[in-house]
């Protein structure tokens, strides 16, 4: 019977024990490899990135492949999940994985990356010609003043409206308030963005902040800046706008296609969104807007000047494990040519980063949206490039969200927002 | 204790020649060397899948995270932390701007963690709580005889076949804010977003999904109380009542202990359900944040950190499985042991 017993706690004991087990992680660790080896080797690389939804890389790869026939490009395919390609990524850098030659890193993980010492710094031999770039791109795969990974596609807020309730689109946020009023003798709601609290809620607080001068934290990714009154003045627009109606309360639940679906249903006069809502709003079968919307860019604080958006994207890396730099460099430049941003727009309506597509012709009749588009990105601030950037989003998100609700005050959330961001960076 | 005395003392009859005694005591001892051999397998394996991890997150857990050379901007090990990893979670207490102890700010993940565990017990009493009485009623009602049981048992076991992140995903369309949850209703509310509202999701979609499971286990606890006894009961007189709380529930107690224990530690542990539905948000941001979501929301910040906390969820997990293995996991042997000899 003791036997019994014993044996059902040790049965519990192994149980917990393996529940336990799972949740432990990796190691972390700093250490990264020789950054000044294999520097000019060639050879066969391979090439990782999420799931190739739009099927531009394959076709790329085998042009790249065919042009080059000693040093063929594998395309390594992970998951259409941005948490597990970032922890797939992680394991194979910690794996010091030779194997994982060019990377292609969402621009928040860049400093994480950099930091870690796992990235090629993009110097020396293996510079990157940027002048052709739209300049908030190349800043987003900068850390620390080195820049660590090349801009390969891009993306920025841009906003709907309905043209025909609204003729001219409000440049100013204020001018957006006054528009409300319309909104509400329609009896739909007036504005909206990303507000539930994920990573599209500190993109919207970040622009918020942005656009009114502030900043979140310094150039170094570390020191904190956002206990500043423009920081104050930004996130008050947002709660704001919650506490007078003129952001429908449901708005809080709002993600990217929430808010979309509310637009097309024509509840909303206004509303934030990526340019991939553009065709879905004009082609969709459920759309009421199709022909009744039209697009802006972001409202400033004066009519001068737009509002700034946080940037979106991916950019491409060297990994400092990689045998074969030289074919790899050669690689990112092969992703920045103009024959492969055309191909990444027209295909699989991925933004480009050179400024030189948002003025093409006949882009433009294809694509509507660019020129919106340009002046969006142009005028756009990355979201922090920090090594703590998982902890300051966390802070962002959780301290504004209590914010937008009226849980706090904007003072004390951009108080502790700044505090939980030193804590992070202290540790 | 009665397979040890491999050697009777000496002076006691014994038939056995010293010669023939001395070749059992070797037999036996070479049998207890191959036990030894045939479970060394299970034994590494056991050691590899299981003791590594956890001892070696044990071992994280007394680092200190990785800091930032402030020189080149990389990160460096960050050495030995003490029990600095375990006070961050249960003191909430922060690193200062100057590296002195500070309270955790709200927006650091140590500040949530008190929060976290009143979420997930939470959710635990409540969840098994429901489930076990609606699981009770499904199991009556499979164990009766009736036309179309075949189809009643099939629908109720629906749920428990969809995978939970199917499950998860669903619920979060019928309680989006223009769902079926607020059309039905009639109402207005923000499911993801209102702090109770947002826990009654998480309780309702699990308690949908798991009650099946809760009837499956208690109906084969059901099917086994013989038909006579029931019967005898009522020849004796006893009401419906008298025999559910007399006859029914004692018999069943075993299976149904069994099944409370299976939930309780999968509930305590939960992550994936409110994850998904409200990506634990809801209220000031964190009105379903579990003790797993808050493990994995760590292990983006930093590894060591996250292992400690990991171990303290460990820790309270085994504890509540020890109390219920302790106080009533001895009554489930027991009962079964007497079950058994009275069956036979």
């Amino acid at each position: 019977m003791k036997a019994a017993r014993l044996s059902v706690i040790a049965g519990v004991a192994v149980v917990g024990l393996a529940l336990a087990g799972c949740t432990g992680g990796g190691s972390g660790g700093s250490g990264g490899g020789d950054a000044s080896a294999n520097l000019t080797s060639k050879g066969p690389i391979t090439y990782v990135q999420g799931k190739d939804n739009s099927n531009v890389v394959r076709p790329l790869v085998d042009k790249w492949n065919a042009a080059h026939p000693d040093e063929k490009v594998t395309f390594k395919e992970q998951s259409d999940q941005a948490d597990q390609q970032h922890d797939d990524l992680v394991q194979h850098f910690q794996a010091k994985d030779s194997g994982y030659d060019v990377v292609d890193v969402d621009v928040v993980w860049t400093g994480e990356f950099a930091a870690k010492g796992w990235l090629q710094p993009l110097t020396g031999d293996l510079k990157m010609d940027n002048s052709a770039l739209l300049a908030p791109t190349v800043k987003s795969g900068t850390y620390n003043g080195t820049q660590y990974a090349a801009p390969q596609t891009s993306d920025g807020g841009i906003l709907y409206y309905r043209k025909d309730l609204v003729p001219t689109p409000p440049k100013t946020w204020d001018e957006m308030l006054k528009d409300c009023d319309i909104a509400k003798a329609k009896g739909i709601g007036c504005y909206a963005g990303q507000f539930a609290k994920y990573e599209g809620l500190t993109v919207n607080v970040a622009e918020a902040i942005n656009t009114n001068g502030g900043t979140i934290v310094g150039d170094d990714g570390k020191t904190v800046t956002v206990d500043s009154s423009e920081a104050n003045a930004g996130l008050t627009r947002l709660t704001d706008g919650f506490k007078n109606g003129q952001i429908p309360a449901e708005a809080i639940t709002y993600q990217e296609e929430q808010g979309r679906q509310a637009f097309e249903a024509g509840k909303l006069l206004f509303l934030r969104n990526w340019p991939y809502v553009y065709n879905l709003a004009k082609t969709d079968g459920s759309s009421t807007v199709k022909d009744t919307f039209g697009i802006a860019p972001l409202p400033g604080v004066t009519a001068d000047k737009p509002g700034v958006s946080s940037l979106g994207g991916h950019n491409a890396a060297i990994s400092v494990y990689s045998k074969h730099k030289a074919t790899a460099f050669a690689f990112l430049k092969f992703l920045q040519s103009e024959e492969t941003q055309k191909f990444f727009v027209t295909q699989g309506s991925l933004a480009p980063v050179l400024s030189s597509l948002y003025d093409d012709a006949s882009l433009n009749t294809q694509l509507p949206y660019l020129s919106t588009l340009k002046t969006s990105i142009e005028n756009a601030v990355p979201r922090p490039v920090s090594p703590f950037y998982p902890a300051i989003t966390k802070a962002v998100q959780d301290n504004s969200y209590a914010a937008l609700k009226g849980d706090k005050s904007v003072d004390q959330a951009l108080k502790d927002m700044a505090a939980a961001i030193k804590t992070a960076s202290a540790g | 204790m009665s397979t040890s005395n491999v050697v009777a003392p000496p002076g006691t009859q014994n038939p056995k020649s010293p010669q023939l005694r001395a070749g059992v005591k070797k037999n036996r001892r070479q049998q207890g060397r191959w036990a030894l051999y045939l479970i060394l397998p299970t034994l590494v394996l056991l050691a590899v899948v299981i003791g590594y991890p956890v001892v070696s997150a044990i071992i994280m857990s007394f680092q200190k995270d990785a800091g930032l050379d402030p020189a080149t901007g990389l990160f460096v090990q960050g050495g030995f932390a003490g029990f600095q990893n375990y006070a961050h979670w249960l003191f909430q207490q922060c690193a200062g701007p100057n590296g002195e102890s500070i309270t955790c700010p709200p927006g650091n993940l140590g500040s949530q963690f008190w929060n976290a565990v009143f979420v997930t017990f939470f959710f635990t009493v409540t969840t098994v709580v429901l489930e076990t009485v609606l699981g009770m009623w499904f199991a009556f009602i499979m164990n009766r005889t009736f036309r179309g049981r075949g189809l009643v048992r099939a629908a109720i076991l629906v749920p428990w076949a969809i995978p939970t992140a199917v499950t998860a995903k669903l619920w979060y369309f019928i309680f989006s804010v223009a769902g079926i949850a607020n059309a039905v209703l009639g109402a207005h509310i923000l499911w993801t977003s209102d702090e109770w509202a947002s826990r009654f999701a998480v309780i309702i979609a699990d308690t949908w999904k798991t009650t099946p499971f809760m009837a499956l286990l208690i109906l084969a606890g059901l099917q086994i109380i013989p038909e006579e006894v029931y019967e005898a009961a009522k020849v004796d007189g006893a009401t419906t009542w008298q025999r559910f709380w007399r006859v029914t529930m004692p018999l069943v107690k075993p299976a149904l202990l069994v099944a409370v224990l299976f939930r309780v530690l999968d509930a305590l542990r939960i992550y994936d359900l409110p994850a998904i539905l409200t990506g634990g948000g809801g209220g000031t941001g964190n009105a379903t944040t579990t003790l797993s979501i808050l493990v994995v929301d760590q292990i983006r910040q930093g590894f060591n950190s996250a292992s400690a906390l990991s171990t303290i969820t460990f820790i309270l997990i085994f504890l509540v499985a020890f109390i219920f293995v302790r106080f009533l996991g001895t009554n489930v042997v027991r009962t079964q042991e007497a079950q058994q000899k009275g069956a036979k």
